[in-house]
């Protein structure tokens, strides 16, 4: 391209907004979310603290085969009581009245409360994002019956549903005569069970956004002019309308985890969640309860990473909502305006 | 009390009974103006954003005074800084702006004002028109409520007696029933009443100046030539001195004494009317002038020879034109009629009726009316976004659609397929009929992706040629829309149209969304590729400059019937129906000479149909 034709792009593009133009020089849609989202403080420090948490629990305590750092692998193992089980240097977090290390079941709650948190997260994400494309795309009679579907699951209290469910799991080895290795079997999977059950009650809410985005979007000219392009429906759908609508769903998504990590912990705590012999941090404040008073620790610490998680998870939903909503702009520091101005005006 | 409260002055003698005997609470800045008194005194005012860490100038080093009772019109494109120096006025910088400088109103310093002061030269001493209506004026208040609302913010007085002032102003601004506008919400007035009521509340403290910010922009032209001669009116009945920004050339001829040109943030001209119309000193301002569509530029180069446009008297259907022999029309409506279809609790909404209309190939024909006429509903149907519900739609010899007499025959989404092959659409708004979020190459390669199934190099190839063909440079085919301007995401419209090599080409409002000298530019584009590529065209507009210049027929559309079909030269030059000639008559014309022409002849066509 020879020097002529440059100069001529650059007088065009000095008649848009120039202001406009030179805030976004350059950087394409995401590029812009991510600066946003990296310049929010409270967001960057809570992904960081939820990361090194998750981080933490994981390696202390393994993964599948691999085992972890942590000296005392099963949580259920009982230790020789040292200090009268109050925190130590070999239990830093405590015993609990027969000898069991505190830190291992902390850790392997945080585990399962993690593990449910991503799984309720995903499924809202699957159910809620399909529901609320297509009643939000085709209208009409499918958008009625999608739309009237979500209207009865919202009417579920999710708390009832959660406890018969669990009820019911746990009767139904005894009633079906099921040998004792799959009743194990189907403990172990307890935890996967209940968040894949929890986002089947959860996702409502995002199918509803979601078809709200849809139904504004699929009146703008760019799905028209992908129509008269030759585009199908579904093509129109997934590379046209998901990704301009994926700062909504990310957002929600994100702060529907927040709020799964804390009905996880009611569940348990009431005793229909995640039941022993899987930990998680719910049913090891409801196993402890009795043991506020006399060994705190026990109550204190499963807490404590329960408001750790729910809160940082909330934080970063809040971060990325900022991040992708463009009306939210920082406002420069008055001070620091102030000065720059006078300094500039000096300098004229 | 306040010591600043004074009893007002005599009123004015054009208006201002109501106001006799309310107290004022705003001071009145520096004492009573008369004609040509010197209100604005404006020096090196310059404004300043903060933009990622610095300081950038949006306009520098504008000075100028204005007297009462004259009209100073600032011209310049978008960005050029004609809004922001004149905002700056009135402290309605966004947070991060900063003005510097001097703007002094008779003799009071404006910059800097804080507080109270502020609040007291807003609305009381200088009145706002704001570009559009229906977001300015507050939907949840009545209209009479808010040019109420203003008065009181500046005077101790009655309900009952502002009332009566703000129904004075309703009728000096010309609204039908003032009484019962005034309990009426904005939604429920048009949009040039909804204008009146602006400038109404603009009016209503009786201000020393009149900040109008493209007053007229987002108003159909037959309204804005109505709005045009309102202003102009108030000119003569009020002492205001008035502050004009636009970027239309056509609006300043018929408003300005005195004119600004600005551009990239600096005055680049300024002088009377007189002046910069005819011996203008930069060449930005002769650029700007050139690049303003002129109409009936036609007319100097063809002598008038028998005019003979298809105009029927009465409420006949504009029969369909003769076509070119023995060529397939590119698209051809037969008493189409379309129908929006019902949706919720609304019943279907008949856009469009007995549209009698043929574009044959490689010919250019514009359709013009006004917003709401159905023109874009027809460009729409053509392309088989909206079904028709009556006659026969056919495009290249296909048909889309042909219910007469008993027959109904739609094709079907499949059939549709290669039928989209022969169609493109370049839409009004670049911004978005462009997806955001994917980058512009692949934008354009979408229809050969999908038609051709082009992929890989052969996709690549094909995109860096289309964008060679709307002249943008090749590297660009990885931004997104966002980064461009607007003229160059109207070039990536317009390639990804052509990317087949349509047969039909519908273009809705390509260029209103531009600023003139971009759309100079994007227009001469648009017939270079129309000469090269040979598509037919359906121009869609209701700049009748723009369509004069491009096609050579011209449909007029009104309420959702053609009411005129002929060669593009006898419809300007010698229209037959009446709403033609209005809509003709309405067009502003950059020259102040002409233009006063015009308006006379325009208030003549109106008497002598009645209406107004």
């Amino acid at each position: 391209m020879n020097e002529e034709e440059l100069d001529y792009q650059a007088g065009e593009g000095r008649g848009d907004n120039a202001i406009e133009a030179k805030e976004t020089e350059g950087l394409s849609q995401g590029q812009i979310v991510w600066r946003k989202f990296t310049r929010h403080v409270g967001a960057m420090s809570a992904l960081g603290v939820l990361l090194a948490t998750a981080l933490f629990a994981i390696s202390a305590m393994g993964v599948g085969p691999i085992p972890g750092w942590w000296k005392y692998q099963d949580p259920e193992a009982t230790h020789p009581m040292e200090n009268g089980g109050a925190p130590s240097a070999n239990h830093p977090f405590g015993q609990d009245n027969i000898g069991v290390d505190n830190f291992a079941a902390v850790m392997t709650g945080v585990k399962t409360s993690l593990l449910i948190m991503v799984l309720i997260g995903v499924t809202t994400l699957i159910v809620g994002v399909s529901v609320g494309a297509l009643a939000g795309y085709y209208r009409g009679w499918l958008d009625n019956l999608l739309m009237r579907f979500t209207d009865l699951v919202i009417t579920l209290p999710t708390l009832v549903i959660g406890a018969v469910l669990g009820v019911m799991v746990s009767k139904a080895p005894g009633k079906l005569g099921w040998s004792d290795e799959s009743v194990q079997e189907v403990y172990r999977w307890m935890p996967v069970l209940l968040g894949i059950a929890l986002g089947l009650i959860l996702w409502p809410s995002l199918a509803r956004l979601v078809r709200g985005e849809f139904l504004a979007l699929r009146e703008r000219e760019f799905v028209d002019s992908a129509r008269v392009a030759g585009a199908s429906d579904l093509r129109i759908m997934l590379k046209h309308i998901l990704p301009n609508s994926v700062g909504v769903i990310i957002v929600n998504v994100t702060l529907l985890m927040s709020s799964a990590v804390v009905l996880e912990t009611a569940l348990s705590f009431l005793g229909f969640g995640v039941r022993s012999p899987n930990i998680s941090l719910g049913n090891l404040i409801s196993t402890n309860q009795g043991a506020f008073a006399t060994r705190p620790w026990l109550f204190w610490w499963p807490g404590l990473f329960i408001i750790i998680i729910a809160l940082t998870v909330n934080f970063i939903g809040d971060g990325l909502r900022d991040a992708f909503d463009p009306r939210t702009k920082k406002i420069p520091s008055i001070s620091k305006m102030r000065r720059s101005f006078a300094q500039f005006t000096k300098e004229q | 009390m306040n010591p600043s409260v004074e009893t007002s002055q005599a009123p004015r003698p054009s208006m201002g009974a109501a106001l006799e005997g309310a107290v004022r609470l705003s001071r009145a800045v520096g004492g009573e103006v008369k004609r040509g008194d010197t209100v604005l005194e404006v020096r090196d005012l310059s404004v300043h954003f903060w933009v990622n860490n610095e300081w950038f100038a949006a306009a520098t080093g504008v000075s100028y005074d204005l007297k009462a009772g004259e009209v100073l019109a600032i011209v310049g494109e978008s960005g050029s800084g004609k809004s922001q120096s004149s905002m700056s006025l009135i402290g309605l910088l966004p947070p991060n702006g900063r003005a510097t400088g001097s703007a002094k109103l008779k003799g009071v310093e404006l910059i800097g004002l804080r507080g109270k002061q502020l609040r007291e030269v807003r609305g009381n001493e200088i009145g706002m028109i704001f570009q559009e209506p229906m977001t300015a004026l507050n939907p949840v208040y009545t209209v009479g409520f808010q040019i109420a609302e203003t008065l009181r913010t500046h005077y101790v007085m009655a309900p009952s007696a502002a009332k009566a002032r703000a129904l004075e102003l309703m009728k000096l601004v010309e609204i039908p029933e003032p009484e019962a506008s005034y309990d009426k919400f904005p939604h429920q007035l048009s949009g040039g009443q909804r204008q009146r009521i602006m400038i109404a509340q603009a009016l209503v403290c009786d201000p020393k100046l009149l900040i109008a910010d493209e007053p007229t922009t987002a108003l159909d032209v037959t309204v804005q030539a109505e709005i045009l001669k309102l202003m102009r009116e108030l000119r003569e009945r009020v002492d205001a001195a008035i502050i004009l920004i636009t970027h239309d050339m056509g609006v300043v001829a018929d408003m300005a004494d005195r004119i600004i040109v600005m551009k990239d943030g600096l005055v680049v001209d300024h002088g009377t009317a007189e002046e910069i119309f005819h011996h203008p000193k930069h060449p930005y301002t002769k650029a700007l002038l050139e690049a303003v569509p002129h109409l009936g530029a036609s007319a100097r180069e063809r002598a008038a020879a028998a005019f003979s446009s298809s105009y029927v008297a009465g409420d006949e259907p504009v029969p369909l034109t003769p076509g070119d022999p023995g060529a397939t029309a590119a698209l051809l409506l037969e008493d189409v009629a379309i129908e929006y279809p019902a949706s919720g609790g609304q019943k279907a909404f008949r856009a469009a009726k007995h549209i009698n209309l043929r574009v044959d190939p490689g010919r250019v024909v514009g359709l013009v009316g006004e917003s709401g006429s159905g023109k874009t509903t027809i460009g729409r149907a053509a392309l088989a976004l909206i079904p028709v519900v009556e006659g026969r739609l056919s495009v290249a010899g296909r048909v889309i659609a042909d219910i007469a007499g008993g027959k109904s025959y739609r094709a079907s989404n499949k059939e549709l397929a290669p039928f989209r092959r022969d169609v493109g659409i370049v839409f009004q708004d670049p911004g978005s009929s462009l997806n955001p979020r994917l980058p512009i190459g692949e934008s354009i390669g979408e229809p050969l992706f999908l038609h051709e199934h082009l992929r890989g190099k052969e996709l690549s190839d094909k995109v860096e040629e289309l964008l060679d063909s709307v002249e943008l440079p090749r590297a660009m085919r990885n931004r997104y829309p966002h980064e461009l301007s607007g003229g160059q995401r109207q070039r990536i419209g317009i390639a990804r149209a052509l990317a087949l090599r349509p047969k039909l080409l519908i273009a809705d409002e390509p260029t209103s969304a531009l600023d003139v000298s971009v759309q100079a530019r994007v227009l001469k584009l648009f017939a270079d590729l129309q000469d090269e590529y040979g598509f037919a065209c359906l121009f869609i507009s209701h700049d009748l400059a723009v369509v004069e210049m491009l096609s050579s027929q011209i449909a007029v559309m009104k309420q959702g019937e053609l009411v005129e079909v002929g060669p593009t030269f006898d419809i300007v030059n010698n229209p037959q129906h009446p709403y033609t000639q209005r809509l003709l008559a309405a067009v502003p014309v950059p020259d102040p000479e002409e233009q006063r022409r015009r308006r006379e002849q325009r208030d003549a066509i109106l008497e002598a149909f009645g209406v107004s």
